[in-house]
């Protein structure tokens, strides 16, 4: 039977570290490579010695397909291509590829040149990584080998994070990555048509959030840094310098121009015109809006917005900072963290995307507890919420569901709602745990265009709703499969059609002409054989007086059994041939219901 | 795509279009300026006697010559353009769009312009490619995907360069020399031209050769009413460009170097001659500005300014246009006119070579590419040449496809599959009989197994199964094969038959069983039983029959 497997390397039942095997239709492919931020020793990236123990994994792996360039997505990358080995391809899309590389060094940097980490991987072999890269255009065919196909859909959680679709003939699954249902201030929503995989595997980050609406975030955020720095305060906004950054830039950066204020606003690292220069070369990437005005203005390039100084953080007075990493555990972010953490003045948000992170947030709260810097815990990460996700199940109409980035309590709490409310199966691996589903894929074969058009000919009849059966000749000649008429079957297999019949003799006692008994014979017969074609010879050359015998008893009894009348232009002659005292006629049909 | 309104707006049409991205947006910008120029010396009257035929013989030349006057239309309006646009829906390349699950649709990079695409059109067991407008050049759109096209059943080729004689890159050195010729001798240069496709590969040279030939200090302008969108267009689409340019993206660095030389403040674009462009205007200069064929837009103010002197240069580049007939009312002109046409589409050595690549059944194309061009007969080189000959067609003419389509997709559910009994019937070749029901839904065929004959059940319930259940009547399967006499009479005997009589026949045999009163007559490709009127044993001796024949 077969089936299709999937196993979560990672971020089964956990955030982090997203990594999930596919096995469908002897394809395996791994979905994400990412690495996990909670942990600094072996836990950090995926097991890949569990995709085989000896053998290298290009042996193994058809493809691997990135979903989007955030860490904990593509962070193993390197590590698992170079340090590992793995040389198959690689797909992305376009604005992953490009950023992607700038994030893993970045990561490199602080883990090697801050933390002093030996046995990392090398700049020179996140380069080498890169060159295993394919990119996909949005909705391109991706034709990996002759039978596995991927197709990427927009996911609109960060610039360029896209769903796959994998199809192996007639069984697909699609992977979502990360996503988000409504649209931000510079992305689109997620779309994927109703494409019927077999299995969706999905993110369930927000897994039991229903979140009000963004505009309500949005004014609660604008409300809270507006308040700090009316009172002179700093506002610390920790963020990756890439995703949420740009939204929240262009929402301050709106929001200075309508207030007319004056305080400044820092974006931490060199990382943020180069950001800023992504997001404007990748313009058809973002939403409607900004694409139709960029001429005019673009949104990326913002005029309250600079670049920050590590002096500037002791300058007096109110302003607002944009610092990497957006967990506050390393780099800039933390450093100003500890120097502004001690005035009750100044506040701090979150902008965070990992939920490990947020328990280290509450770590650091609780120290920071007796200096009085206010904490604002605030959510803009492009999830789809629970509603999000049951409209994704809705949008793609898949068999079942497959959740994974997320905490295992949300997850059941979702698995229980989509199979309640959507009647399909939900599944939740831990990391390891493999689901095993049966699929059930139907053969393709080619149908003789004149078997195909007699059949929907019929459907053409008054009685076309009814279903009727087709008969055919399916001929299998190595792995080429051709469903004929039977006819043709043979004509093409040189075989000779062999026609049995059956004479059997009837005596009839009258004394009427033969012309016209004959005709009597014939209407009699057509009445009682309504199906059959029933034919009386022109010429009868049967001798005068017959006997009829057992006429009665035979052939109602018979009309039962007899085969729907056949088409014309069929070969043989079937039907009854009444020449008085010959009736010739394909018995098999006649009796094969005995 | 410049006809589109035509199509869209006026007939009738209300299907679907698809174009990739840049080919709208870029397509929009072209129709925009189209319009822009059009609408800004408006017609209060416009004269339409002259089409009648009878007027139009006396007319000079080339008047006269115009075919179907009748037919041409008014230029559409920016609202048409709006609404014709707005039947478009974006595609990407190698995406497969299906339609109306018959045939497949996939549009493949081209080659020659941002965006631009050929064709393929396929269903399951047919492939016809359309190849349009392509090129084989590295400039900087992505490079012509020649792989997709391979198989096809039928190649239906148009859209080949129209300057067969003239290499592209020559010309564009040519361009660049003439250029700095003129500025040196203290003359300007003007450029007629369309806002997009070739000009970012113009300025991309003059970019790189400008500081070489000692022209940083000479201003280049660029005026079309939509020069700023169409510099800004071209930088945005990363993902339709050339490798090269792509990776300049990702550095990131806009693709196209004539960022730079906007920020340097050597190129310098505006929407029309009035206004900003008035104050800024310094000589000598390079002037990039359409219309192509003079007869509107802004290049006819700079003809008038700049024919009288012998300094000037004006380059013609795009080919769409014959230069001498472009320049036939400004005449006498002192200005230089080059000709440099850089057309990077298709020539008739590349086809070949492509079509050795591709290689389709069939070629179609129109019938001027199967003969050499009329200004140069003996050039047997200028025409398609492949085996076997292309198919051309005319104007307005049908031409059937010399394909014969035998076969289509139907899909057998797993249930059934299962079902079936395959007969080995030849080495390599199995034979199984298959009786389903053929469900159709969206032009897709699916076999199911035959329901089950239905429980007898309550009346109603059975009434309303009725409905469901096919007719159910086992169809006569084909008998194949023939009768080895001899074991045809020993397996009688073993079935209590005796008194068997063999006669040998000119065709075969008849067996006879004297005690049955039954006669069969055995041939190869028939048998016939004649008996009495007696159901059993004809039951009997048709079973005995059929163990040696095969059914179908």
């Amino acid at each position: 039977m077969p089936e299709i497997r999937v196993t979560p390397l990672g971020a089964g039942q956990d955030v982090g570290r997203s990594c999930i095997l596919v096995s469908i239709a002897g394809k395996n492919v791994m979905l994400d490579c990412g690495m996990h931020m909670g942990f600094n020793d072996d836990r950090r990236f995926p097991d890949f010695s569990y995709i085989t123990q000896n053998g290298r994994l290009t042996d193994f792996l058809d493809c691997v397909i990135i979903s989007h360039f955030h860490l904990d997505h593509c962070g193993a990358l390197p590590y698992f291509s170079e340090m590992v080995g793995y040389d198959g391809p690689i797909y992305m899309t376009h604005p992953t590829q490009a950023i992607c590389p700038i994030l893993l060094e970045d990561y490199r940097k602080i883990a090697v040149d801050k933390k002093g980490e030996a046995n990392f991987f090398t700049s020179q072999m996140i380069k080498d990584c890169m060159k295993k890269v394919v990119a996909v255009h949005l909705h391109q065919t991706v034709q990996v080998d002759d039978e596995l196909e991927i197709k990427a859909y927009y996911a609109g959680h960060v610039l360029g994070a896209a769903m796959f679709q994998i199809k192996v003939g007639s069984e697909s699954v699609v992977y979502t990555g990360d996503y988000n249902m409504t649209p931000d201030r510079h992305l689109g929503a997620a779309w994927i048509d109703k494409c019927r995989p077999n299995l969706l595997i999905t993110e369930s980050t927000y897994a039991t959030t229903i979140r009000d609406s963004k505009r309500c975030r949005e004014r609660d955020f604008l409300k809270k840094v507006h308040e700090t720095v009316e009172r002179g305060g700093k506002v610390l906004i920790p963020v990756f310098a890439l995703g949420r950054a740009q939204e929240l830039c262009i929402l301050l950066e709106t929001f200075w121009e309508r207030m007319n204020l004056k305080v400044p606003i820092y974006f931490s690292t060199g990382l943020t015109e180069k950001a800023n220069h992504y997001y404007k070369l990748f313009i058809t990437w973002t939403n409607q809006k900004i694409r139709k005005t960029f001429v005019q203005r673009n949104m990326f390039e913002f005029k309250h917005i600079k670049a920050f100084d590590r002096a500037f953080a002791d300058n007096p007075g109110p302003m607002v900072v944009f610092a990497t990493p957006g967990m506050l555990h390393a780099g800039q972010s933390l450093q100003i963290f500890r120097k502004w953490a001690g005035n009750e003045k100044n506040m701090g948000t979150v902008g965070h995307k990992i939920l490990s992170g947020q328990r280290k947030l509450e770590m650091e709260g609780r120290q920071v507890l007796e200096v009085k810097m206010q904490v604002e815990y605030m959510s803009f990460s492009a999830h789809a919420d629970a509603k999000g996700i049951m409209q994704l199940v809705g949008q793609a109409e898949p068999e079942s569901v497959l959740l994974v980035h997320g905490e295992a309590k949300k997850m059941g709490f979702l698995r229980q709602k989509i199979e309640q409310e959507l009647r399909v199966s939900c599944y939740m691996p831990a990391n390891g745990e493999t689901v095993t589903l049966p699929t059930s894929p139907s053969i393709p074969v080619g149908i003789s265009l004149g078997l195909l058009k007699r059949e929907m000919a019929q459907g053409l009849l008054p009685e076309a709703k009814k279903p009727r059966l087709l008969h055919g000749t399916l001929i299998m000649k190595d792995s080429n499969f051709r469903l004929v008429s039977s006819e043709q079957a043979l004509k093409e297999l040189g075989l000779a059609e062999h026609q049995l019949r059956f004479t059997c003799r009837v005596h009839l006692q009258d004394t009427r002409k033969e012309q016209e008994m004959a005709l009597r014979v014939y209407s009699h017969l057509k009445r009682l054989l309504p199906t059959l074609r029933t034919q009386v010879p022109r010429c009868c050359w049967c001798p005068g007086p017959t006997r009829m015998r057992n006429w009665g008893a035979s052939l109602p009894h018979c009309s039962r059994r007899v085969s729907p009348r056949p088409l014309s232009g069929h070969t043989t002659h079937p039907g009854l041939w009444l020449c008085l005292a010959t009736v010739p006629t394909r018995t098999w049909a006649l009796t094969s219901a005995l | 795509m410049m006809a589109l309104p035509y199509i869209t707006e006026h007939t009738g049409f209300t299907g679907t279009v698809y174009a990739t991205e840049p080919t709208v947006q870029i397509g929009r910008l072209l129709m925009e300026e189209l319009v822009n120029f059009i609408e800004r010396v408006p017609k209060a009257q416009s004269a339409s006697l002259w089409k009648n035929k009878d007027i139009q013989r006396l007319l000079p030349s080339p008047l006269k010559d115009a075919v179907e006057v009748s037919t041409w239309r008014r230029c559409y309006t920016m609202q048409e353009v709006n609404s014709a646009l707005s039947k478009i829906q974006l595609v990407g390349y190698s995406q497969k769009i299906e339609l109306f699950g018959v045939v497949q649709v996939t549009p493949l990079s081209s080659g020659y312009a941002l965006g631009s695409s050929n064709w393929i059109i396929q269903s399951h067991y047919e492939k016809v490619s359309y190849v349009s407008g392509s090129s084989l050049l590295t400039t900087h759109p992505q490079p012509m995907d020649q792989a997709s096209l391979k198989n096809s059943d039928v190649l239906v080729l148009t859209g080949l360069t129209q300057i067969p004689t003239a290499n592209p890159d020559g010309m564009v050195g040519e361009f660049c020399s003439n250029l700095a010729l003129t500025i040196r001798n203290g003359g300007n240069v003007l450029v007629p031209c369309y806002p997009s496709g070739v000009i970012y590969d113009l300025l991309e040279c003059l970019y790189q050769y400008i500081d070489s030939a000692g022209l940083s200090s000479v201003p280049f302008y660029f005026i079309s009413p939509v020069a700023n969108s169409s510099l800004e267009f071209s930088q945005i689409f990363a993902e339709w460009l050339c490798h090269n340019k792509q990776s300049k993206v990702y550095l990131p660095e806009p693709p196209f170097p004539h960022a730079e030389l906007i920020q340097t403040n050597k190129l310098k674009h505006y929407p029309s001659i009035h206004g900003d462009f008035s104050n800024d205007f310094r000589q000598p200069c390079v002037v990039f500005t359409g219309h192509p064929s003079l007869r509107f837009g802004d290049v006819v103010h700079f003809m008038e300014l700049w024919g009288k002197s012998s300094l000037n240069t004006v380059i013609f580049t795009e080919p769409d246009f014959s230069y001498l007939e472009a320049l036939a009312p400004y005449q006498p002109l002192a200005m230089k006119c080059i000709y440099c046409p850089i057309d990077t589409r298709l020539n008739f050595i590349q086809v070949s070579k492509l079509l050795k690549e591709v290689q389709p059944l069939h070629v179609v194309c129109p019938e001027q590419y199967t003969q050499p061009p009329p200004a140069q007969s003996h050039r047997m080189d200028l025409m398609i040449d492949c085996q076997p000959p292309p198919m051309s067609y005319r104007r307005a003419e049908v031409l059937a496809l010399p394909f014969k389509r035998r076969y289509e997709k139907i899909e057998i559910m797993p249930e059934l599959a299962d079902s079936l009994v395959p007969m080995e019937i030849k080495p390599g070749i199995s034979l199984a009989t298959v009786s389903a029901v053929l469900h159709t839904k969206d032009n897709k065929h699916v076999l199911q197994p035959p329901p089950r004959p239905a429980q007898p059940a309550s009346g109603k319930k059975r009434k309303r199964m009725s409905d469901d259940v096919p007719d159910c009547k086992v169809l006569k399967p084909l008998l194949s094969g023939s009768i080895p006499v001899e074991q045809f009479v020993q397996s009688l005997e073993k079935h209590g038959f005796s008194d068997i009589k063999v006669e040998d026949t000119a065709k075969g045999h008849i067996v006879l069983l004297q005690e049955a009163e039954t006669l069969i007559q055995i041939e190869e490709d028939s048998t016939h039983i004649i008996c009495d009127n007696d159901e059993m044993l004809r039951v009997r001796l048709r079973d005995l029959v059929l163990k040696f024949l095969q059914k179908f």
